[in-house]
């Protein structure tokens, strides 16, 4: 059942990212970043029904106005839910309190209740603004931005050769199991299928890593010495200031309804 | 194993952060840019690990490969994590924002305790020995990184206490098929490629 959501969830489908230009991808990536950080933050310390229905409805409102492929948003964030279902299944039952409903003689307390509902909110409020506003950039402007943000030059650097090589691995991997598949490799739950697949990693990770140092020696052939160049000077123009006046008032209300 | 936004408490989520800052800061010191390869690799290797579904029973379980990663990185495992699981909650919602500092410590450190604790192991002059301090690595790391899974929902309020319980028990099948897998894939880079796992060539030999 979980299984072929996480299948979905989890194909990387590279840098090539299918959806319609919106009114998001004109905003600078540096502020959809710190927007992104800063809502999460808020959204997630906050405790209050007021703040966490807003930011999931502002989050969806994002979502909607970032024109994310429905389909394909849907799936990741029933994929993740259904990571936390089980915890918020059992919260009602495990919450002392005022019993609300009772299932096979189990009370389910109200508290309880509220509680996995907020965590419910939260999750689904973060996920949706995190997939319309950082995930609609390809990844190297993501690592671009946190280069700009003062990031550690290192951890840049690192984000981006990962995601070189994610698209180098995974098709190193459907190419191997291609070829065991060719062979009638079927993997059940016995150890010849476990080494097997431990053979398969070990010599995934070999082969990429013999590819990795090949590019690395044609890198320094070409005069790498480990300094990162930005080629993009992003400055903020006028839908930015525009976005950041509406965005600048909403934190403000959201963190005043803590309050009321 | 990713736990998602909004479940922990405010306590144990700045701890998570702070811990994952100091992680990622030695693993970035002790990293220099000839490693950048390596490491990205193995980052890029744990995300792919989510792909390998394998069959349990009526269910199946995904790699984790957190104890692989750790002997072949060390402190490196820390960045690494990093990066995989920052891109992971970015374009595949995995996980969340505000726990990633959690997630990165939960799965990280035992990665490096793993390390410490196996790195000779694997060197060891009998195969057979080698692969099972492999496979305690590979199990280990999984059974660490759920109690520290189980340890910061428990942290974060008695309710979650079953649910803790359960997460435990529910990864007693992945420890075990990742010890297996862990145990050959060190038989087979100490073959083909022990500078990869840190082990001097002539370790076959001896």
């Amino acid at each position: 059942m979980a299984q072929s959501f996480e299948h979905s969830g989890t194909s990387w489908k590279g840098q090539k990212l299918k959806h319609q230009t919106s009114l998001i991808d004109r905003l600078d990536p540096r502020l959809r970043v710190i927007v992104v950080s800063v809502f999460a933050l808020l959204v997630v310390l906050s405790d209050s029904f007021a703040v966490l229905s807003l930011g999931l409805v502002t989050a969806v409102a994002m979502a909607v106005l970032a024109q994310l492929n429905f389909k394909r948003t849907l799936r990741r964030v029933i994929a993740m839910d259904m990571f936390m279902i089980f915890l918020i299944v059992m919260l009602p039952f495990t919450t002392p309190g005022e019993a609300l409903f009772s299932v096979a003689g189990f009370p389910a307390s109200k508290e309880g209740f509220i509680h996995a509902l907020k965590i419910a909110l939260k999750a689904n409020a973060v996920v949706f603004c995190l997939l319309a506003l950082v995930g609609t950039m390809t990844a190297t402007t993501l690592g671009h931005a946190m280069a700009h943000l003062k990031v550690p030059d290192k951890l840049v650097h690192l984000l981006l050769f990962t995601v070189r090589y994610l698209d180098v691995i995974g098709q190193e991997y459907k190419r191997m199991r291609r070829a065991m598949q060719a062979r009638a490799f079927v993997m059940r739950a016995n150890l010849h299928t476990w080494r097997s697949v431990g053979y398969l990693v070990g010599m995934l990770l070999v082969h990429s890593l013999e590819r990795s140092e090949r590019i690395m020696d044609a890198m320094k052939c070409r005069g790498y010495k480990g300094k990162f160049y930005l080629m993009d000077d992003m400055t903020l123009q006028r839908p930015d200031f525009v976005f950041m006046a509406c965005c600048v008032p909403f934190f403000a209300v959201l963190f005043g309804l803590n309050f009321l | 194993m990713h736990i998602v936004d909004g479940a922990l408490s405010e306590p144990v989520l700045a701890a998570g952060a702070v811990l994952a800052v100091i992680g990622v800061g030695i693993g970035l010191k002790k990293m220099d840019y000839d490693n950048l390869p390596q490491v990205g690799v193995l980052s890029a290797a744990f995300f792919i690990a989510s792909y390998i579904h394998l069959p349990i029973g009526f269910s199946s379980v995904h790699l984790i490969l957190n104890g692989l990663i750790g002997l072949a990185l060390g402190w490196a495992a820390f960045p690494a994590l990093l990066v995989a699981l920052l891109l992971q909650a970015v374009f595949f919602g995995f996980g969340g924002f505000v726990v990633l500092g959690v997630n990165i410590v939960n799965i990280a450190l035992p990665g490096l305790l793993m390390y410490y604790l196996c790195r000779g192991g694997i060197a060891s002059a009998s195969p057979k020995g080698a692969a099972i301090w492999g496979a305690i690595a590979g199990g280990g790391a999984i059974l660490l990184t759920t109690l520290m899974v189980a340890g910061s929902l428990a942290l974060s309020g008695e309710a979650f206490m079953l649910a803790a319980k359960a997460t435990f028990f529910a990864h007693i099948p992945v420890m075990i098929v990742e010890g297996f897998v862990t145990a050959a894939a060190v038989l087979l880079i100490r073959k083909v490629k022990p500078e990869f796992l840190n082990i001097s060539e002539d370790c076959e030999r001896a």
